[in-house]
């Protein structure tokens, strides 16, 4: 299990309607339906992911999360969860506009393009960033639109909407983000985890 | 042909207002059930066969001696397992395997109804099988399952029993059905009517059977079951049983000889005027304006949990028919799970062996019945 899972978790209400955008093989759905009784449903987009999550007894939809969106109605649900795919869509500010217009919040976790091993990476190697998250050459990645903590709080700005919680997995250890300590976060941060609303 | 006494039937005494206008009451519904009902009365689910089929699901047919028409998803250890579950599948009314269709005797007439056979809708049809409920003396269905025209049934059986069903699994089919549907079944009927043994629909009296216009019609609708790549793969142009063309109309061609097999074992088993009336009730089907251009309002009132099943091979109920139903579901909060299979087979996917399909129609079904469903 991600580490990341038990910090989304602990972000959402017992009991809530939860959609996760991207639900992989189901394992934070399943987690959040023991740790926190919500009433979950998936999206993703791989044929075999989705038998993997019915085999789970979990309700997924297969398809594509920047054009199925918009089947839901506004406010359908209290948290909608995007994790670690917001940089693979084709349009990012649509997706994030989709997140909130169908959930009150939504939980976006991003992985840190501003991290100091992507740094050095390009700067000694002058080679587009491998990393342990990021595994893919820059031919073959599915990561079209990568960026850093700082650039979502740009984002934020720029396309308005709130961050109402950020925080930073570093090491497997959560810590809160804010104005005085992102330049540390941005640069050791390997996770953007971020509880935004409309 | 003494097929009666092989078939189980209700009578229905309750009269039923059918949407043409008509009442019948006191009407035949021919059914057949596998597995057993258990104490709590909890595990039964409901097939609705598709145009062709009929009551007899799995197992060998006892009136064609063939295997029953789901026989790859319905069975012991199988998807629909009948070990666990207790399947009930009844012949739709206007059908020709022992429920009230045209090929019954008028009682006022004491002449076989042929085109007097009232029209019936799909609504009439799971208006009819309602009745399966109360002579097993269940409240509440686990399941409610159906591929193309059983699909259809599902989802009017959810829209007119919202709090029947618990799962429902509507497979390969469409909330309305589309012009190219309407066109493929007008020319079926057209091939039918245009046999002059038809003779409107009075062969019976006569002991003549329209073969030639209900084989053509079989074949014409057979080539929509499947997929222009799957033929291809399957017969390409290969040669039937000769080593050179032979400049004439005989089947030179493989898929020409198959098609003429599938028309000609079709009449044996089928009634010509039967396969106008259930073509008619499909093309009628429309439960999007049955709601007023929306769907949702269908599904507004059940808890149901839906499973949605598309083939990305076929062309005549295409997946974007399907998430329709998705979308419509969703736009009222339902509990509603969804996926695409991947298969070369064509519309014809769900009656097939297509191992994806069948690992997750139990999977689904396994899973929501351990879940205690209320």
């Amino acid at each position: 299990m991600k580490p990341e899972y038990k910090i989304i978790s602990d972000l959402i209400e017992k009991d809530a309607k939860v959609l996760d955008v991207g639900c992989d093989d189901g394992t934070l759905m399943e987690f959040l339906k023991t740790n926190k009784n919500v009433n979950i449903r998936g999206i993703e987009i791989s044929k075999e992911k989705v038998q993997t999550c019915i085999a789970k007894g979990l309700t997924v939809i297969e398809g594509n999360a920047e054009f199925d969106l918009k089947q839901f109605p506004n406010d359908s649900f209290e948290y909608v969860v995007l994790g670690q795919t917001l940089q693979a869509f084709i349009n990012p500010e649509i997706v994030i506009k989709e997140l909130l217009r169908v959930g009150n919040k939504a939980i976006v976790t991003i992985p840190n393009f501003g991290h100091w091993k992507v740094r050095l990476n390009l700067l000694f190697k002058g080679t587009m960033p491998i990393t342990n998250s990021l595994p893919h050459d820059w031919y073959n990645t599915p990561n079209i639109h990568m960026c850093t903590i700082k650039d979502f709080f740009r984002f934020s700005k720029i396309i308005d909407f709130k961050i109402f919680k950020s925080l930073a997995l570093i090491n497997e250890n959560v810590s809160d983000i804010n104005k005085s300590n992102l330049i540390l976060k941005n640069l050791f941060g390997e996770l953007g985890i971020f509880l935004i609303e409309k | 042909m003494n097929i009666k006494q092989n078939i189980k039937t209700l009578i229905v005494e309750k009269p039923l207002k059918l949407d043409c206008g008509q009442t019948i009451n006191n009407f035949p519904l021919a059914y057949e059930t596998y597995g057993s009902l258990n104490n709590e009365k909890d595990n039964a689910i409901l097939v609705f066969h598709a145009l062709t089929g009929d009551q007899f699901v799995t197992g060998i047919n006892p009136v064609t001696k063939k295997d029953g028409w789901w026989s790859y998803a319905v069975g012991s250890g199988k998807s629909i397992d009948t070990d666990k579950y207790f399947v009930i599948c009844a012949n739709v009314i206007g059908g020709c395997m022992g429920s009230f269709g045209p090929s019954h005797e008028n009682p006022k007439t004491k002449k076989i109804y042929g085109t007097d056979f009232p029209v019936i809708t799909i609504n009439d049809m799971v208006n009819a099988q309602i009745n399966l409920l109360d002579f097993f003396g269940i409240k509440k269905l686990f399941s409610i399952v159906g591929g193309s025209m059983g699909g259809m049934q599902v989802l009017q059986f959810i829209s007119n029993y919202p709090d029947k069903a618990k799962t429902v699994i509507p497979i390969a089919c469409t909330s309305s059905h589309s012009a190219q549907n309407i066109a493929f079944n007008e020319l079926g009927r057209q091939a039918i009517t245009a046999d002059h043994n038809w003779s409107e629909g009075n062969y019976n009296s006569k002991d003549i059977v329209p073969d030639k216009g209900l084989a053509v019609a079989r074949m014409a609708a057979h080539i929509t079951y499947l997929s222009k790549k799957g033929l291809q793969e399957k017969f390409g142009r290969k040669l039937q049983e000769r080593d050179d063309l032979k400049f004439g109309f005989d089947a030179d061609f493989q898929i020409e000889s198959y098609l003429r097999y599938q028309g000609s074992v079709f009449v044996d088993r089928f009634d010509a005027n039967s396969y106008l009336y259930i073509t008619r009730a499909m093309d009628y089907f429309d439960l999007v304006k049955q709601f007023n251009g929306n769907l949702s309002e269908a599904f507004k009132n059940t808890k149901a949990k839906f499973f949605i099943i598309s083939f990305t091979s076929d062309w005549l109920y295409p997946t974007h028919e399907n998430k329709d139903i998705v979308i419509a579901l969703n736009a009222v909060g339902a509990n509603v799970g969804f996926v695409e299979i991947e298969s070369d087979k064509g519309h014809d996917s769900f009656l097939l062996n297509v191992p994806d399909f069948l690992k997750a129609l139990k999977n689904f079904l396994d899973k929501s019945y351990a879940e205690k469903l209320s």
